[in-house]
């Protein structure tokens, strides 16, 4: 029940009731997209968009440059990893 | 999936892995003597069984299950509130599928629909006010539940209800906030935690400051948290970092989701509709002060509570069940005497075998009992 799932925004449906369509892994769904309004980010901007999905709800925009980064550091980790191993001399290269 | 499968790649897991490896040599850590990291949400609770990340990690680091699987922690007395409103006539109950195996006293609401009364499940709130507009001759009653994360969906579609002036619709309310959780559980001297996974998705509503008390008065890292398994790595990582430097702050390894200020159109919708009971029951943990949350008078039009007679009576946990300490982390699922034996995810006696967010579901489901049980004799 708590696992919100990311999908993206294909069209809006409703712009007054701010529902719209959204592709959920294949699934489609009315979603309602209240939590991603805002004046910076009118109902228009929200298709393309990825969002976090929960119940029924977009809660959160995914930012996908800061996706990018997390993932980034999280490989930089491990070429790190391999490095220090090579200098401890129990990496294979 | 986007934004799913990239935080799953096994070669790059396995590389996190040996760092945190090393950063626990660095800081000393053994088997003896393992850093208790809690994570305090359900989701992430899955997320370590599913890819078995705990039997991936090394023994010099102990994840502890907290308290954060609404559906575990809901109240036998609560439940049974529940059926006593579904079993009236012309009421359509509506749930989240995971409440409907949850033992009551006498039955769970599985049980009480076999025996005729009308719960349906739904996905979202949404559509059980749908349901409240197709069938005005009926009661639609949603059974609400969930912290943070699930409270804004009740609140939204309340204030739609509302607008709509839909007569026939109301929620009997269960919803819990995370904060006076963690006050209870950091208040618990016989527990010994050294630092925090923080619930991704909670945050991404609240945002990042209500948890600064965990920093500044208890001294206990937190770093909120994804739920991928790339995503608990790292902020397991970013923890070992803290303790390293010797600093403790609240960090957020899940950028991509969560804003520092969290979610505004979230926060005040459940500031218009929601108000703090002044004590709320937990299954296991007991009553924990303005942890739940009731709706406000300006809509006790929407309030099944007030619509309805129900027994609102106090029960006591079942004798055998230890469900408490296993929601505290102060014992391990498979410590528990009747689990897997007396109480399976078939038979429930305890609520933390009901929900797949439930660490004993969990350990039952994943099958990692045995990784468990291994990790735990070289202690
Ligand atoms: S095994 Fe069953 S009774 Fe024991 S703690 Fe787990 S859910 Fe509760």
């Amino acid at each position: 029940m708590c696992l919100g799932i990311p999908g993206q925004v294909i069209e809006i449906q409703d712009p007054v009731r701010k529902l719209g369509l959204v592709d959920i892994g294949g699934v489609r769904r009315i979603t309602n997209l209240m939590c991603v309004v805002d004046e910076d980010h009118p109902i228009e901007s929200c298709v393309g968009a990825w969002v976090l999905v929960h119940v029924g709800f977009a809660m959160s925009r995914i930012d996908p440059d800061e996706a990018q980064r997390t993932l980034d550091l999280l490989r930089e980790m491990g070429d790190l990893q391999s490095e220090l191993q090579t200098i401890e001399g129990k990496g294979t290269s | 999936m986007r934004f799913v499968s990239e935080f799953r790649d096994p070669a790059t897991g396995k590389k996190v892995l040996q760092q945190i490896e090393q950063q626990l040599r660095q800081l000393g850590h053994d088997a003896s003597h393992p850093l208790k990291i809690m994570e305090v949400c359900g989701g992430h609770t899955h997320t370590i069984f599913k890819f078995g990340l705990e039997g991936m990690l090394p023994p010099s680091i102990e994840l502890v299950h907290g308290p954060g699987c609404p559906v575990c922690v809901l109240p036998v007395g609560r439940l049974d509130d529940a059926i006593a409103i579904a079993s009236q006539p012309d009421v359509i109950f509506t749930t989240f599928g995971d409440t409907l195996r949850v033992p009551g006293s006498q039955k769970s609401l599985l049980q009480c629909k076999a025996e005729g009364a009308d719960i349906r499940t739904v996905y979202s709130p949404t559509d059980a006010l749908s349901l409240a507009r197709q069938h005005p001759q009926k009661k639609v009653v949603f059974f609400g539940i969930g912290f943070e994360t699930t409270a804004p969906a009740t609140a939204l579609t309340l204030l739609q209800a509302r607008e709509e002036a839909v007569s026939n619709f109301s929620v009997f309310c269960n919803h819990i906030t995370i904060i006076p959780t963690l006050e209870a559980i950091l208040a618990d001297p016989s527990l010994r935690i050294d630092g925090f996974l923080g619930p991704g998705h909670v945050t991404m509503v609240i945002g990042l400051e209500p948890y600064t008390f965990v920093c500044d008065v208890h001294k206990k890292p937190f770093v909120i948290s994804g739920f991928e398994p790339l995503d608990v790595l790292q902020s397991l990582v970013m923890l070992l970092e803290q303790f390293r430097q010797g600093r403790c702050f609240v960090e957020n390894q899940y950028k991509r989701l969560v804003q520092p200020q969290g979610n505004r159109v979230a926060q005040q919708a459940m500031q218009t509709v929601f108000e703090a009971r002044e004590h709320f029951e937990w299954r296991g943990l007991g009553s924990i002060p303005h942890s739940g949350l009731r709706l406000r008078e300006a809509f006790s039009a929407f309030d099944a509570e007030k619509h309805f007679a129900i027994p609102a009576q106090q029960v006591a946990d079942p004798k055998a069940c230890q469900c408490g300490d296993v929601l505290k982390g102060a014992i391990k699922p498979w410590q528990c005497k009747v689990f897997g034996t007396a109480c399976t995810p078939e038979t429930p006696i305890g609520a933390c075998m009901v929900s797949s967010e439930g660490a004993c579901a969990a350990y039952y489901n994943y099958g990692r009992l045995s990784t468990s049980r291994k990790l735990e004799a070289t202690r």
